[in-house]
């Protein structure tokens, strides 16, 4: 469990990017920062692993206060992932991936064998092993990251918009990626988007945050949709633009038992079952969140 | 020719003994601008300040550095000693601005993300952001290297050992045999060196040769097309 207790941070030059922050994020479940730039979602992401220091106020990791930890030791304990993969460039994948072991003083032979092991894990061929990151797509190098974040088995994944800058098709490929893994792993994660879509498909719990990482609100996905409880959430998700807000066609009718569901624009969104006219309810839970069609790629369909 | 063949056991004697003045300030220098270039980068406000003064050291006109430096610490006037300190100073102003910029190159992402994974700031620099400048280093160290070698003739004024004798001993005896063969020699170390420090890069540095896909994409295109 991590803890912010009225976290600040205040820059020499006045602008307060964190206000007050007090916030819990549950062990082994996803939470998901989103905001839009500048929110201070990425600073309060890098207070975990104190790449920067509040002003005031504490963050506990499982009651220990981490003021008290020494940086350099935190980091090596909590798994970061970040946009752009920011791998080592002159470091071939297999080091990359073996990097925190090795400065944990795992003999590197072993960090190797783990190391090819994690590219089993994040579905990459073993053959990348002793390419250069330059050598891989965009996609594949965001999965050596997310492989090195995993490499010294912390308890905590940061995760700093790690998929923001590769392309549509790959990104969800690699959320698809993510779930799995969180699945398989039982991290706490804490993820940073300025994608609400992305926060939704992700999140256990999801915080949407305002200027100043003002929490606007927190809650699952389904309470977030249901309930938003402010005009800023109502806008930043967006039910006002009628995108989330679905209808039952009055044209369309497919076979069976099922319905057509268009957006406030007349797109079709979907369908839904509705046996003998009946709409079914889902009572979902994050293990048992669908996942798309292209799960079975990922072996777990 | 004539006057080569003759003489080809004074050549080699004098171009070993040009290598020995030459290589010492080259090492020197890309060592000692190591600090320099890090506190240039560390602390921006006095890079100005560092950069600028390194610099003036090449500003320095050689001959009267070569009369100075032995008054200061002692030495007698033809000790090589004092060509290898003027020469490691004329190497620290080219170099010093090098390794700032080459330590500034490093893209602070892949600084960041360094931090993150747990690297103390001495290993961070050693393991990351050294070699990450290892290219703009290189470049900087060709050009000491070639400058060095070219300036180590200077000593041959004041009868310091290396091929500069060749070109005092040549002027005074009238020999353009002797003059050119000075000459050559100068660039043919000078070529050698350049070929052994690119050697060198690319062994120490293998990830500059592997291309990125789209540049291996782009390659391939060419070679169709043409």
């Amino acid at each position: 469990m991590i803890e912010f207790r009225s976290v600040s941070k205040q820059y020499p030059d006045g602008t307060r990017a964190v206000d007050e922050f007090s916030l819990i994020i549950p062990s082994r479940k996803t939470t998901v920062l989103v905001g839009s730039s500048g929110c201070g979602k990425t600073t309060l992401l890098r207070m975990i692993n104190r790449m920067v220091d509040p002003t005031s106020g504490v963050i506990e990791i499982d009651g220990k206060d981490i003021s008290t930890i020494e940086p350099v030791h935190l980091r090596r304990d909590v798994g970061y992932v970040m946009q752009n993969s920011g791998l080592l460039p002159h470091r071939r994948v297999i080091d990359n991936v073996a990097t925190v072991p090795i400065l944990k003083g795992v003999p590197k032979k072993q960090a190797h064998e783990d190391a090819l092991a994690l590219l089993d894990t994040v579905g990459l061929d073993r053959s990348l092993a002793d390419r250069y990151p330059a050598q891989l797509s965009g996609g594949q190098q965001q999965r050596v990251g997310v492989a090195r974040g995993l490499a010294a088995n912390p308890n905590i994944l940061l995760m700093d918009e790690p998929f923001g800058a590769v392309d549509p098709i790959v990104r969800t490929d690699l959320q698809n990626e993510t779930l799995r893994l969180q699945r398989e792993l039982d991290k706490t994660v804490v993820f940073v988007t300025h994608d609400i879509d992305e926060a939704f498909l992700l999140g256990d719990q999801v915080i949407i945050l305002e200027k100043g990482a003002h929490i606007a609100q927190q809650g699952s996905p389904e309470e977030i949709l249901a309930n938003p409880v402010s005009e800023f959430v109502a806008n930043f998700i967006g039910a006002d633009r009628g995108k989330r807000r679905l209808a039952v066609s009055s044209i369309a009718h497919p076979q069976g038992d099922d319905l057509v569901l268009v957006d406030a624009g007349g797109y079709a969104a979907g369908v839904i079952a509705a046996p003998g006219g009946q709409l079914a309810t889902a009572n979902p839970t994050p293990k048992s969140r669908s996942i798309s069609n292209k799960t079975s790629q990922a072996g777990d369909a | 020719m004539v006057w080569v063949f003759n003489n080809l056991t004074e050549i080699w004697q004098h171009t070993l003994e040009h290598l020995q003045i030459a290589l010492p300030p080259i090492i020197l220098s890309f060592i000692i601008a190591i600090p320099l270039g890090w506190l240039a980068k560390r602390f921006p406000p006095a890079r100005g300040t560092i950069l600028t003064l390194a610099s003036l050291l090449y500003a320095i006109p050689s001959l009267p550095l070569l009369i100075v430096i032995p008054v200061l610490i002692g030495t007698g006037l033809q000790d090589p000693i004092n060509v290898v300190i003027a020469l490691t100073l004329y190497g620290i102003a080219l170099m010093a601005r090098s390794t700032a910029d080459g330590l500034r190159s490093v893209d602070p992402d892949v600084r960041q993300s360094a931090t993150a994974l747990g690297y103390s700031p001495w290993t961070q620099f050693w393991a990351v952001e050294f070699p990450l400048a290892g290219p703009v280093l290189l470049a900087g160290i060709r050009v000491v290297s070639v400058s060095t070698i070219s300036l180590t003739t200077v000593g041959g004024v004041l009868g310091i050992p290396g091929l500069g004798l060749l070109f005092t001993d040549g002027f005074q005896r009238g020999l353009v045999e002797e003059i050119t063969t000075g000459i050559v020699l100068v660039i043919v170390i000078a070529v050698v060196m350049d070929t052994v420090l690119v050697m060198l890069g690319r062994w120490l540095m293998p990830w500059t040769r592997v291309a990125s896909p789209a540049v291996r994409r782009r390659r391939n295109l060419r070679a169709v097309t043409t």
